[in-house]
């Protein structure tokens, strides 16, 4: 055994499969560092909501927890469950999904997203996406050996995605087009008629859509189309679903798909190998967030909107140009004027007025000059860290 | 709008005009004018702060007293509920379903002094049947704020 540290770890490389290689860690891996060793920060950087579950909904699971309901539950996730979500998106999308064969319960959105890739690609195929986009997104893809296919987006657009980009991109090699409206970082929601463009695009390419839609409950004075109400769509789309935004649930970890059978069996496969079953204790929650719910997360889109509209007018008041975002809980203002990129602004902002935002590069080039902040944090951390932005705009700006 | 606002202040009776108007795309002269109008109407009562007083160091004796009238020609409840309701000590009055028709929050410096309101102002008045007192012996939540052992919520430092 060499004694060199150095050597050690050029050992484990060697043990590390190339698709794992392949995908970065982070480029901004240093300002995370650097943020978890400070004290004191006000973070616009965590990307969920600052409410705990509403009670209701956790003392449900843990009553059930009490009852002994502590086993693996059906793969596809608690018939009772199931159903709920089957009325749920009859009642709010007219949509029906066959509880029994076409949904799956899986661990949050995240994993929904990664088995619907992995079911659906071979090596070298190719998925369209915006720029920037959610971080996993091209990585899940990479994994899967497939290739992302960035569409550039931009601030001019509002950061929405056109369907004629989108069309360029097309090769034989395309197997999707995934999006995410509302959209992490940007905060973008996409109009129903753009939708349908994109609808059009995936008809006449015959391309699946993968749709994830965990903020679609976080829309403000819009509303929110899902992408499988239009027109022939429902066939051809992968719908990605979840409770933590909508109802302040991150930890409990669930989230669903919801497609065509033979795709949700496929993906049940591979949810079977790898994960059995979603934590049984976050499905009962999440059965009684669909029941009685609906109160508790229209209180707080209510009160996220407030702190939108907070953050978004004094982001454009200190020289931070920022659109109007009109879901998620992100605003996504421009940085370009202190001539930084925006990993340097995030990380100088940090050290300088202990505040947190995401560099906007981690979501993709497109992301480069932008900073994204979350806006799930109370209002009077918002205030604070708006004051403390501005005095750091004011010395930093160039023009 | 005035809902809006109402709750935005219910919640935060700092929220000052300018943050109102941010967040309900009003106007500042528009809410201030809303906000008035509120205060006329009665609708807001008074801007006060929720304290934790024995946290401050200040010792408080509470009492829920539960007060039975005997019905009287011509004397209503509303002014039974005056009667008592006028007296400084008396925080809270609430007329009330069930086997009891008042329920009165008491607030005092000790016990005796609560006991003595009780028994020497309370119970003498004429139409007063019957007063149970129930001493309050810990605060747990008011008025939506949890008092004790409550540090907010416990997020990880995760950013995506």
């Amino acid at each position: 055994m060499s004694a060199n540290p150095k050597d050690r770890h050029k050992k484990y490389h060697s043990y590390l499969a190339k698709r794992v290689n392949q995908i970065s860690p982070s480029g901004i891996r240093r300002f995370f560092d650097l943020l978890a060793s400070m004290e004191g920060v006000i973070s616009l950087g965590v990307g969920e909501p600052d409410f705990a579950t509403p009670w209701h909904i956790t003392e449900k699971a843990i009553e059930s927890l009490e009852k002994g309901y502590t086993m693996y539950t059906s793969n596809l996730g608690m018939p009772e469950l199931r159903q709920e979500l089957s009325r749920y998106l009859k009642d709010n999308y007219n949509l029906a999904y066959d509880p029994d064969s076409e949904l799956l319960i899986t661990v949050g959105v995240s994993e929904a997203l990664d088995l619907t890739i992995r079911a659906i690609l071979n090596p070298g195929d190719e998925v369209i996406m915006p720029d920037p986009c959610y971080v996993s997104y091209s990585s899940c893809v990479i994994l899967a050996g497939g290739t992302p296919i960035m569409v550039p987006t931009n601030q001019k657009n509002n950061f929405e995605i056109s369907a004629a980009d989108i069309e360029a991109k097309v090769t034989n090699k395309t197997k999707a087009i995934l999006i995410g409206y509302p959209a992490n970082p940007t905060g973008a929601v996409m109009p129903r008629d753009k939708l349908a463009q994109i609808a059009d695009v995936a008809r006449r390419h015959q391309l699946l859509v993968i749709s994830d839609e965990i903020y679609a409950r976080l829309v403000y004075n819009v509303e929110h189309t899902c992408f499988a109400t239009l027109p022939g769509m429902k066939e051809n789309t992968i719908f990605l679903g979840g409770f933590s935004k909508a109802y302040a649930m991150t930890g409990w970890r669930i989230g669903y798909a919801a497609a065509n059978k033979e795709i949700i069996a496929s993906m049940t496969k591979i949810h079977q190998y790898t994960i059995m079953s979603a934590p049984t204790m976050g499905q009962v929650a999440a059965i009684e967030a669909l029941k009685s719910g609906e109160d508790s997360s229209t209180e707080m889109v209510e009160e996220y909107n407030r702190r939108r509209m907070v953050i978004v007018k004094g982001l454009n008041d200190i020289g931070l140009p920022c659109f109007e975002p009109r879901g998620a809980f992100y605003a996504f203002p421009s940085i370009k004027s202190t001539g930084m990129t925006s990993e340097e602004f995030a990380e100088r902002l940090l050290i300088e007025e202990k505040v947190a935002v995401v560099p906007g590069s981690a979501f993709g080039q497109c992301g480069e000059g932008y900073v994204r902040c979350c806006y799930a944090t109370s209002l009077a951390d918002i205030e604070e860290a708006l004051s403390k932005m501005k005095r750091f705009v004011a010395k930093y700006r160039k023009v | 709008m005035i809902k809006e606002i109402l709750k935005i202040l219910e919640n935060d009776a700092q929220t000052t005009t300018k943050q109102i108007s941010t967040m309900t795309s009003t106007p500042s002269a528009e809410v201030a004018k809303l906000i008035k109008q509120a205060e006329k109407d009665r609708i807001i009562l008074k801007y006060k702060t929720v304290i934790n007083w024995e946290k401050a160091g200040e010792e408080q004796v509470w009492a829920l007293i539960q007060v039975k009238i005997t019905p009287q020609p011509d004397v209503g409840f509303d002014s039974m509920a005056e009667r008592i309701y006028r007296f400084p000590q008396a925080r809270t009055v609430y007329l009330v379903s069930g086997t009891y028709d008042l329920l009165v929050l008491v607030v005092g410096k000790t016990m005796h002094e609560v006991a003595d309101f009780v028994s020497q102002e309370i119970a003498h008045i004429e139409g007063v049947q019957e007063t149970i007192t129930h001493f309050l012996l810990k605060r747990y939540k008011e008025d939506g704020e949890i008092l004790e052992g409550e540090e907010g919520i416990k997020r990880q430092p995760v950013i995506l």
